[in-house]
């Protein structure tokens, strides 16, 4: 919403400048946005006038100009404004001069061959309007020389604020005047609209007719005034219009323009001789358009409201006038409209079109109702005081509809809500200047609020109201009681494991992402996903298609785009939700990663103390069980599966798992083909570990680790070699040792793998070394064989291997 | 006598000259050997006179023991010189760059960091941090939240959506932390203290919008919570984040469908050296919405506005990062660039608290 100082004055009787203005507009919730004056930025363009306009010698388009600045000679211009002619009196600029709509500081500047001294330029290059099909062409008695923003009144400051969906009494002057009276800078000039006696029954009637759907329009005034003299509008009006963007047309439509912004009250205007018939408001129909004055034809359907007549539709009801009924310069009887639209019809209608109106700002945040028939009084006042002409009695359809909404308002309400004390006289003083009626006494009153204020619905409301006007600083700061206990716990299960599972991947060198939740499709089917649920109506982009269901799309991505910046050895995680399904429950937390190239634990790349090599399988498992750890997982309790997802590399990934079907998490390479989906390069090895996966913790029980049972008796090591099938996995063989004895055997260590020469073809031979810890007494030699026979035995038959000899 | 002086001087010449252990070795087996040399004289002993031996007895224990004496000295001198000469060898360049440990290269990301520094502060004052998933339906991101159907609010979140069921429900991507709010107040009795951090939405892409972002919410819904306890948490919030011993704070009146009074919050800064400065100068920034709980929110929540009373701020997590530690792209938060993550990143280790300063 902009408006001029100067126009904010015409309601407002105030001595306060500018700034205090500025501040107390933002203080009160009428936030400042800007403040500008267009004058500023156009001080050097001068009014001047073409004495001479020949044709340009090597361009059919370009005419050569002579141009009278005011002072010295004459000079040369070359200028392709279909309008340049000899006579014309417009705006220069010249070398040196930054033109805002271009932004581009004037040179000299040579075209085709003919040099250029400056430019005469467009309203839209001087950013007044989007007027741009020629020159500015002003009347033959502006005076060259003078400065254009000067003779044009721009020398005004403009105020832009920022208004909230709330304050439709704010999408005009008036409004904002009245909330700064209110708060004490100034008085209020009362508006007051004569009534203008009708001299005849308006000719033309109007219907509101819905055929017994809900009826989009509440109300509808209409009046004619016949014989106007339509022209451009007088210049104090063509100024206020302009100052905030808009462009004068004729008076009948700068009229509606004004009252639009002056009181928040849209209104349109026909010609009446172009009107056939009486008007219906109705609900378009399939096949109907209409040529809206913005240039677009839009068709209608019945979620539409229209207003129509004899010839078909003549207005988008609320949002856009029709140019079959335009208003022109010629038009001399005109129909003023002042209707009532319903909020939520303007906004879905205005959605569906895609017009953003003035007037549709406007009605879909709720206009005054009660001003509906004043402010056709209004218009019509000015139309008889711009255009003459004589008004006709004014016809109403519809009945506006009552708006009192009486709260029930005990004064305790401003201190139990805001903490503020106040006395009853000092919020009443400010309910009444904002318009509010207070009836009754003592310490809960009757508050009605006023027809324009439709957000006002009880009484936190009024709370409002009165805070923001007194002042926000008036509240007193206030400490929030502690609550009688040192601080507890406060974070979940979840949360505690995101953040232990984040510092053991940064503390083994990776670093954090966050990618996004939504990845494309193609990438969402190839990791499990694809699911129709979980994609987006309305997404982006296509590669931001569908909620991820796992984290290892968008980190395999973005280890990809820091190779393609020359960093390719790189070690990244995220910690974030994948989605299963779109319940909350299927919304899982994952903890993932990736390691690309060389980066390893110990570091990546060549070193003088060794080069790392790229990164496996063990890598990225040495991870999961890391992070699992840190968790509080039961590592060495989880058995190593290889059963991962089709992404990875079958023969070189696999899966944590506690118990047989709770997978806590996949770890591997990556699928040369996944790479080759993904169009990206490895090596990459990945893990991803379902945080959610792992049972809660059991409740708070003793938090005693029990007594330390370490054993002042020396362990006793005993090496052995089996040789076992290629096949036969470590676990399988080092489960079989430790199970050999439960007392005895307190750690086995796989030492050392080998295959080749001297070990037969499709075997191996593995290495293991036992530790037996003895609790009460040395061991004897008899009892070391004793055990290393069932570690031999358990290990051969579950391996089917032998004991290398 | 002055055979044994010779041999004396003689052998302790030897000893002295002897370049290394084995020489040292040889000397002594040549001279306190079996065969050796002092050996061979203490044989004679027998054959002497007992005037003769009680001259020569002494003199040769007294020889024997020098040597032996200065063989063990110059044993140790050698060893400690072959010490010497071993440990030379073994000389290493100790200015040999090292591989950085693990722990020295991995990064926290600046949201992880100030999540963990927004706990801090607030689980100091009795917040608890509250969550709630992504998906989430136009009930509770919306109608719950005193956002009208078709109002111009509801259109100003530039809502992603999903396809709608069969039902004809369309569930949606939140806009915001508040569905959490809704949610907290129908699963929770009051008192309630909760923030609500937390990943968000909305159909925006340009130089300052994601269309993923993070936002933290804050609640508090009691009895006796008012405007003023609101205006000291979020004082007391931005001093403690901001690290800052005071600052200035500016409350305007605002609107949000979801609270009512609701007010905006600029905060003191200063933009003169080209980075924003919180807590001096004096030019605002607004960083934050706020205000007292909507009576149709808290009525929507099942409780009764006239007896259950609160407040609710929400904020950017990635713009109050941006303000405190200087990035100045958003975008960059969500590309995974190491370079920018070695940068804006936190140690793995530095866990912020309130006693050991939240990032010093």
């Amino acid at each position: 919403m902009k408006f001029t100082l100067s126009w904010l004055k015409e309601h407002l009787d105030t001595d306060a400048g500018l700034e205090e203005i500025v501040e107390r507009l933002t203080m009160i919730g009428l936030e400042v946005e800007e403040v500008t004056n267009r004058a500023d930025r156009l001080k050097p363009f001068r009014i001047a006038r073409v004495l001479e306009a020949e044709q340009h010698p090597n361009a059919d388009r370009l005419r050569v100009l002579k141009v009278d600045t005011g002072e010295g000679d004459p000079v040369q211009i070359v200028c392709g404004a279909p309008n340049a002619r000899a006579g014309l009196v417009g705006v220069l600029g010249q070398p040196g001069d930054y033109v805002p709509g271009l932004d581009i500081t004037l040179s000299v500047g040579k075209i085709r061959d003919v040099e250029s001294f400056g430019m005469m330029c467009s309203e839209r290059e001087l950013e007044l309007s989007e007027e741009h099909d020629g020159i500015i062409d002003l009347p033959e008695d502006a005076p060259v020389g003078m400065s254009y923003a000067e003779w044009a009144g721009l020398d005004e400051p403009v105020i832009e604020i920022g208004l909230t969906p709330n304050r439709p009494d704010c999408t005009g002057v008036y409004g904002i005047a009245r909330d700064l009276a209110a708060a004490g800078l100034g008085k209020l000039k009362e508006r007051s609209h004569e009534q203008t006696r009708g001299s005849y029954p308006c000719p033309v009637d109007v219907k509101l007719d819905f055929a017994g759907t809900k009826a989009m329009c509440k109300a509808f005034g209409l009046r004619m005034v016949r014989n106007v003299k339509n022209g451009p509008s007088p210049q104090w009006l063509q100024d206020r219009l302009t100052a905030i963007g808009l462009r004068p047309i004729n008076i009948l439509v700068d009229i509606t323009n004004y009252i639009t912004f002056d009181q928040g009250r849209p209104l349109h205007v026909f010609d009446a001789d172009k009107v056939s018939g009486d008007l219906v408001v109705r609900r378009g129909r399939r096949g109907e358009s209409l040529e809206g004055l913005n240039g677009k034809t839009y068709e209608v359907d019945e979620t539409i409201c229209v207003i129509s007549d004899d010839n078909g539709i003549e207005s988008l009801g609320g949002i856009l006038g029709g140019v079959p009924s335009g208003c022109t310069e010629e038009t001399v009887n005109v129909l003023i409209e002042s209707a009532l639209w319903d909020e939520d019809d303007i906004a879905a209608t205005g959605r569906k079109l895609g017009i953003n109106t003035d007037a549709r700002y406007r009605f879909e945040r709720g206009v005054d109702p009660d001003y509906m028939m004043p402010g056709l009084e209004y218009a019509t006042r000015m139309v008889l005081d711009l255009c003459g002409g004589e008004a006709s009695e004014p016809v109403q359809a519809g009945s506006v509809p009552e708006t009192s909404n009486i709260i029930d308002f005990p004064y305790s309400e401003i201190r139990r809500l805001s903490g503020v004390e106040l006395s009853h006289a000092e919020a009443n003083v400010v309910l009444k200047s904002l318009g509010f009626w207070i009836s009754g006494a003592g310490d809960t009153v009757r508050v009605a609020a006023p027809s324009w204020r439709p957000d006002i619905e009880g009484k936190a409301d009024l709370v409002e109201e009165v805070v923001r006007i007194i002042g926000l600083d008036r509240v007193p700061l206030t400490p929030l009681p502690r609550q009688g206990t040192v601080g507890q716990k406060v974070l979940t299960t979840s949360q505690i494991r995101r953040g232990k599972s984040r510092r053991a991947l940064a503390a083994r060198g990776f670093n954090e992402a966050v990618t996004w939740s939504f990845i494309g499709k193609d990438q969402a089917e190839l990791f499990g996903g694809g699911n129709a649920a979980l994609a987006l109506a309305n997404p982006i982009s296509q590669e931001m298609s569908d909620m991820r269901p796992s984290l290892l799309p968008g980190l395999l991505a973005a280890a990809q785009r820091n190779a393609d910046r020359g960093f390719g050895d790189v070690a990244l995680f995220e910690i974030g939700q994948v989605f299963e399904n779109d319940t909350p429950d299927g919304q899982k937390m994952v903890a993932a990663g990736v390691r690309r190239g060389t980066a390893k634990l110990q570091g990546a790349g060549r070193h003088w103390a060794g080069a790392s090599g790229d990164v496996d399988v063990f890598d990225v498992r040495a991870d999961a069980e890391a992070a699992l750890a840190a968790i509080g997982a039961p590592v060495n309790k989880l058995q190593v599966v290889a059963d991962a997802p089709a992404t990875f590399h079958p023969g070189r990934s696999g899966c944590l798992k506690l118990g047989p079907k709770n997978t806590l998490a996949v770890f591997g390479e990556i699928h040369p083909r996944t790479l080759a989906m993904l169009d990206i390069e490895g090596p990459l090895a990945a893990f991803e570990i379902y945080l959610d996966a792992l049972p809660q913790p059991k409740g708070k029980g003793s938090r005693s680790r029990g007594a330390l049972n370490a054993s002042g008796l020396m362990p006793v090591r005993r090496d052995f070699a089996f040789l076992v099938a290629r096949d036969v996995s470590a676990e399988t063989l080092l489960k079989a040792a430790r199970g050999a004895e439960k007392t005895l055997i307190s750690e086995v260590t796989l030492f050392d793998i080998y295959e080749g020469k001297g070990v037969p073809e499709d075997q191996k031979s593995v290495a293991i070394d036992v530790l037996l810890q003895p609790r009460q007494k040395t061991l004897t030699d008899e009892e070391i064989d004793a055990v290393s026979a069932r570690i031999i035995a358990n290990v051969e038959k579950a391996t089917g291997g032998t004991l290398r000899s | 006598m002055s055979n044994l002086d010779t041999l004396e001087s003689d052998l302790l010449a030897a000893i002295e000259s002897a370049e290394n252990e084995a020489a040292l070795e040889e000397l002594r087996v040549n001279t306190l050997g079996k065969k050796g040399s002092i050996s061979e004289q203490m044989k004679t002993l027998g054959k002497m006179t007992p005037e003769e031996r009680q001259v020569m007895g002494p003199a040769l224990n007294g020889l024997k023991a020098k040597i032996t004496e200065a063989i063990a000295a110059r044993k140790d001198v050698l060893a400690e010189a072959a010490l010497e000469a071993r440990l030379a060898g073994e000389k290493v360049d100790i200015t040999l760059p090292l591989r950085p440990s693990p722990a020295e290269t991995g990064r926290i990301h600046p949201v992880s960091q100030v999540i963990d520094e927004l706990t801090a502060i607030f689980a100091d004052m009795g917040f608890s941090i509250a969550e709630g998933p992504d998906i989430e339906t136009d009930e509770l991101n919306f109608t719950a939240l005193n956002f009208p159907e078709g109002h111009p609010a509801r259109e100003m979140h530039d809502t992603f959506f999903f396809n709608p069921k069969e039902d004809g429900e369309r569930l949606l991507l939140r806009t915001h932390t508040s569905p959490v709010q809704i949610r907290t107040m129908r699963e929770q009795e009051p008192p309630i203290r909760v923030i609500i951090p937390g990943r968000t939405y909305r159909c925006d892409s340009d130089q300052t919008h994601t269309p993923m972002f993070h936002q933290v919410e804050g609640l508090v819904i009691d009895k006796e919570s008012h405007f003023g306890h609101l205006k000291w948490v979020l004082r007391e919030f931005c001093k403690a984040f901001f690290e800052v011993d005071d600052v200035k704070m500016r409350f305007r009146p605002s609107f949000f469908p979801f609270t009512e009074p609701s007010m905006e919050v600029d905060i003191q800064c200063d933009r003169s050296g080209g980075e924003v400065k919180i807590g001096q100068g004096d030019d605002w920034l607004e960083i934050l919405g706020c205000g007292m709980v909507h009576p149709n929110v808290i009525r929507n929540c099942g409780l009764d506005p006239d007896v259950y009373q609160g407040f609710a701020w929400g904020m950017g997590i990635d713009r109050i990062a941006m303000l405190k530690y200087g990035m100045p792209d958003l975008r960059a938060f969500f590309d995974a660039d190491v370079r920018w993550i070695q940068h804006y990143g936190f140690r793995p280790l530095d866990l912020p608290t309130l006693f050991g300063g939240l990032s010093s």
